[in-house]
């Protein structure tokens, strides 16, 4: 089985929007959303809930104020400044350490479960999708995405699937090291501006730091052709594969509107060839 | 004042907005980008850098003559970081979220500090503008207590303006934690419009007033525009899409200098912010 990782450092260079036109093309796949933080890939493939779980990442602290004696131990061990004066604790400041609740003299600490986000198993037109939602302000984003692909991994064994396309977060941190971790390669989609190459050639050490194989697909290439070539020309040298350039066209934004991705909007548009064309190099590339 | 401009969805213009704000106001003011997992404004900025500085977080290091293989340091460590096996300690340091409950819990004092390598601090201006930013080591998941060690260059009694991450967990919190106003930055798009519900819950929760800043505001749907009259969120600003404009950040030049109209705009969107925050 092949899992690719679509990913691109800085955010807004397209990943879901493509995401949701491979949906069209892949066959026999599993849809997987790892951008936890901001998932947005089920918001064009229209799921069908199936299955919904708690996600429980990890601990917050709390003082039971009858037990606490004031004496300090706990705001003095506290490297996240997260107990207040009063001995109350800011459940956002809170990184679930457990060091005040181990070492309160009074055992006045609880350190419950947190759940801190939903994961979810889904029907979608274009085949299973497993999603989640990370809760507002929480922590743990990692260990959600590694939940989410384990999921999207057995359900692909179950159903005797063939690939799982998995929609990843921006950045190089916590999330993207979750994301990448173990894929037959990933897609950095970037486009051709000071900012999106910078950040693209951070995310190509990434993926060469972690060795998973880099393909390199530019956005709106038309927008600025010097950029472009720049940043085809750095992904060569690095080893990242160039598969594709994708122009600078209003239809994603107006399939997005209209709940669709390209291909649902309008069976035959350019762009929709050049999309079928980089899909096609991916294949190649990954094997499936 | 410390101003944070967040957006749960990435690439809608916080780094534009950001930017061209700071450099429309020019004097007495700082821009931190707090984007350390993948900084941009010093690409449109060039600020002249004149310090760099790296910044390392505790891990521990277990002294092995006084271990007594207790196992309370393994028991303690919620991260998995370090764990006592048969005879020995093994430390994970790339686990390790600097809690310092091992080192405090060792009874026989075999658990000392070591640094891990986050990334750089780089100190910089240009005029009248002071620009500082963190690099996030590629290859370092943990970019939290980067940020604060960026974030510990604010300036509040002059004006700070903080560019801060996608998304809405723990390093956005970082970045917006403790500043006085955010200003959200988003796309009239379907992505825009939901990832923009997230930021601001995000925003609720830090109890934080805010207002919007609608870019690209002719290319999608009126639905962002509804949902912020709907929950009393000030739009503050609108940028039209222009292909000139795309082009000009494309190419890492300022928009204020494309389109010299907007810089009044951003002075005006100062202002704003300034009686919204005195209010």
């Amino acid at each position: 089985m092949k899992e690719l990782v679509v990913i691109s450092g800085k955010g807004g260079t397209g990943k879901t929007s493509l995401m949701a036109a491979f949906a069209s093309l892949a066959k026999n796949k599993v849809l997987c959303d790892a951008d936890v933080d901001a998932a947005d890939l089920h918001l064009i493939t229209a799921p069908t809930l199936r299955e919904r779980h708690a996600f429980q990442g990890g601990h917050t602290a709390i003082i039971d104020q009858e037990k606490c004696t004031r004496c300090g131990v706990c705001q003095d061990l506290c490297k996240w400044s997260a107990i207040g004066d009063d001995f109350e604790i800011d459940p956002i400041a809170c990184e679930g350490c457990g060091v005040c609740f181990y070492l309160c003299p009074e055992q006045a600490v609880d350190f419950p479960l947190n759940t801190c986000g939903e994961w979810f198993i889904s029907d979608t037109a274009f085949g299973p999708m497993v999603h989640a939602r990370l809760g507002i302000a929480e922590e743990n984003s990692g260990k959600l995405v590694s939940l989410v692909r384990r999921k999207a991994r057995e359900l692909a064994e179950s159903k005797h699937l063939d690939i799982i396309l998995t929609d990843g977060p921006p950045g190089v941190g916590c999330p993207v090291i979750a994301a990448v971790g173990g894929a037959s390669g990933v897609l950095i989609v970037t486009e051709p501006t000071v900012s999106g190459k910078h950040d693209m050639e951070r995310v190509v050490q990434l993926a060469a730091h972690f060795k998973i194989p880099a393909m390199i697909c530019v956005n709106k290439f038309d927008l600025n052709l010097d950029q472009t070539n720049a940043i085809e020309g750095f992904a060569e040298e690095n080893n990242a594969s160039c598969l594709g350039r994708i122009p600078f066209d209003p239809i994603f934004t107006k399939s997005m509107v209209q709940g669709q991705n390209i291909f649902e909007y309008d069976k035959a548009s350019e762009t929709g060839k050049a999309v079928k064309q980089l899909w096609d190099k991916i294949r190649e590339k990954i094997g499936c | 004042m410390i101003i944070s401009i967040a957006s749960g969805k990435g690439g809608t213009g916080k780094t534009t907005v950001a930017t061209n704000l700071a450099l429309s106001i020019d004097s007495d003011v700082r821009l931190i980008d707090c984007d350390v997992e993948e900084p941009n404004a010093h690409l449109f900025i060039r600020p002249i850098f004149n310090k760099t500085e790296t910044v390392y977080t505790s891990v521990p290091e277990v002294d092995l003559k006084k271990c007594n293989q207790c196992g309370q340091c393994g028991d303690i460590c919620q991260f998995k970081a370090i764990v006592v096996i048969a005879d020995t300690v093994l430390t994970f340091p790339e686990l390790c979220h600097s809690c310092g409950g091992c080192m405090a819990v060792c009874p026989e004092g075999a658990v000392t500090e070591t640094g891990r390598e986050l990334g750089v601090v780089r100190q910089g201006y240009r005029n009248g503008l002071e620009f500082i930013h963190g690099e996030l080591r590629v290859g370092e998941a943990m970019s939290p207590p980067l940020i604060r060690a960026v974030r510990s260059f604010s300036w509040p009694e002059k004006l700070t303006i903080i560019d801060a991450p996608p998304g809405t967990s723990c390093p956005v919190i970082a970045a917006m934690k403790d500043t006085d106003f955010v200003l959200l930055v988003t796309e009239p798009t379907p992505f825009g419009l939901y990832d923009l519900k997230l930021a601001v819950g995000a925003v609720q929760a830090l109890n934080i007033p805010s207002g919007l800043v609608i870019n690209r505001s002719d290319i999608g749907d009126h639905k962002v525009q509804a949902y912020a009259n709907e929950i009393g969120l000030p739009i503050l600003m609108e940028i039209p899409f222009d292909r000139r404009i795309a082009e000009a950040y494309s190419k890492g030049e300022m928009i204020v200098d494309t389109m010299p109209w907007l810089k009044d705009a951003f002075l005006k969107l100062y202002r704003d912010i300034k009686v919204l925050v005195e209010s």
